[in-house]
Order: structure tokens, then sequence, then C-alpha cells
């Protein structure tokens, strides 16, 4: 089998971002379901949150091709 | 993919990052690659769609006024007002919009049959639109507080002494390498990874169709049938980045244009 072991990195990378997100929208349809005009101020912050946190995984992804060689 | 190969007699070549320089006159630094051709149709694309239709517009729009009326309203109201807030957003409006339309655009040309070629999965592209945006929030905030008010109010007010040097440093990088950084990464990385795993899904399932015997052809076909619901996929990937990339500009304007921090 051959392959690169960065690529294998970044697959283990992107777990944590993947439970970020998931937490971040998972408290965002909470809002929402509860409290249904609040809906535009939530929005804001969960997907101001949603980029940092997917910040991680493209730095990631950028880092899995800087160290393939 | 080695027993594959072994299989079908042609051996499996995945796509690789070369598909993604497509010069198509010269070579080199100045050659005419497809994704200046893309974003020149874009460019030309946009100006005669929201030229034609806003120099006719209607009291009671029609589908297409519809259309832009929703977007501009998306980004005028749900965006710049709500987080630049009410008083200061209308000048740095254009700048949104255009950012807005351009990005979201170029996108969807990476799903738009016979193009298919998001333009920002070349970062180049996404670092020109970062660079704009970065020399705009600090050009408006060294134009509100001056060059020393703009170095002291990295720092939030009311920290003890001894912390404010670490954090200094802390949110110099921040608000100058990391937030340039990952703004331009994220657009590139999300258009080049989306585009990369349509190539792989099509070579891939072109592959198995053709070239592979036995059963693989059925799974083949399967991937195609994935393929769409992955080309559905990216769209929301696409709409996505454009309005996070402008709701994070807003939110870099908002804070330098905000009275305290």
């Amino acid at each position: 089998m051959t392959g690169n072991i960065a690529f294998l990195g970044y697959g283990i990378a992107a777990i944590g971002p993947g439970i970020g997100i998931g937490l971040i929208f998972a408290a965002y349809i909470n809002g929402v379901a509860r409290q249904p005009e609040s809906r535009s101020v939530l929005q804001t912050i969960a997907f101001t949150g949603f980029a940092l946190t997917e910040a991680l995984a493209i730095l990631g992804l950028v880092f899995a091709f800087l160290f393939k060689s | 993919m080695i027993q594959l190969a072994a299989g079908g007699g042609e051996s499996y070549e995945a796509p690789t990052i070369a598909e993604f320089w497509q010069p198509l006159v010269g070579d080199g630094a100045f050659a005419l690659t497809r994704s200046m051709v893309v974003f020149a149709v874009v460019a030309i694309v946009i100006s005669v769609v929201l030229l034609s239709i806003t120099s006719k517009l209607k009291v009671v729009p029609g589908k297409a006024q519809f259309l832009v009326e929703g977007t501009y309203g998306l980004v005028r109201n749900g965006l710049a007002r709500d987080i630049i807030g009410a008083e200061k957003f209308k000048p740095f409006l254009p700048l949104l919009f255009a950012l807005f339309t351009v990005i979201l655009v170029n996108n969807l040309m990476g799903v738009t049959p016979f193009i298919t070629f998001p333009t920002f999965s070349r970062i180049g592209y996404a670092i020109v639109l970062t660079a704009i945006v970065y020399f705009t929030y600090h050009g408006v905030w060294i134009a509100r507080l001056g060059v020393i008010g703009w170095l002291k109010s990295f720092v939030p007010p009311g920290l003890p002494g001894w912390i404010v040097p670490f954090m200094w440093v802390l949110e110099f990088m921040t608000y100058v390498i990391t937030r340039p950084l990952t703004l331009a990464l994220r657009l590139f990385g999300n258009m080049f990874a989306g585009h990369f795993m349509l190539l792989i899904f099509t070579f891939g399932g072109e592959y198995l169709l053709f070239h592979a015997s036995g059963f693989l052809p059925v799974t083949g076909a399967l991937a195609y049938v994935f393929t769409l619901v992955m080309y559905g996929f990216e769209v929301v990937v696409q709409f996505l980045q454009a309005y996070v990339f402008v709701l994070l500009t807003c939110v870099y304007i908002a804070g330098a244009v905000a009275d305290e921090h």
C-alpha cells in the first residue's frame, strides 16, 4: 500500500472541527426552536462561530499539502 | 485501487493538483488561464444582469427583479446593517455587495455545465479579494484612531497591567496575520476541496464504469448518482462560502468602526 501519511493526518485533524461545527449548529437549532424570533440574531453568531471553527479544518487541509513532500 | 488495476487492464490514475492549472494561451506567469476567462465572463455577466435589471425597476417586481432585490436585501439588511450598525454601514455597501455577487457567481461556475471551474480554487483570486478587505478595514481603523491609537486599540481596556504585553502580541497576530490568512484560505480551501472531490467522483466513476471488470461497473453507476448528490451539496457550500466571506468582512469592518472594543 502506498500513499502519504499527511492526508491521514488531515483526516484525524478534521475530527475536531467536525465535532465543533456540529455543536455550534446544534445550539443554533435549539435556540431557534425555542425562540423563533431570535433567528436573525443567532444566525450571525452561529455563522461567525462556524467560520472560526471551519478555519481549523481548512488550515489542516493546507498543512496536509504543505507537508506532503 | 491496486486490485482494480490488476482486474481492468488500464491502471487507474487519480486526478492531481495539475487539474487546476489550465493555461489556454501561453505558459508560465503570463499565461491566459481558464480561471481568468471564467472570471472575465462572470464580471461581464454580473454587470449586464445588474445594470439591465436595475435600469428598469418596477413597483411590482418580476422574477428577475425579485431575485436581485432579495440578494441586495440579504447583503444590506441581513449582513451590513445588522452587524456594522445602522449609522455606519452605508459607505461599505458597494464593496460588500460586489464581494458577495462576485464570490457567489464565481463559485456557482463550479457547477455550471460546460464551465465547471470555480475560479477561487486558484488561491490567487482569494488572496486579491482578501487584500481588498484587509486594507479596507485596517485603513478605516487607522483613519479613525491614527497609527498610535490603532496599535493601542488591539488590547481591550480594563486588563491588569502585567498581562497587557502578552495580550497585545496575541491580538496583533489575530488582527494582522490570522484574519487575512484564514479569510483567504477558507474560500480557497472550500472551493479547491469541493472541486477536487467532484473530480475524484467523476474520474473514479468513469474508470469503474468503462475499464473495470465483474460487478464493478454497477458501483461506477452508483458513483455517478452520488456525484449528482455531491453537486447539490456543492451548491450549498458555494452559497455558504460567499455568505461567510461577506459576514466576516462585516464583522472585521464593524470592529474597525466601533467606538469601543
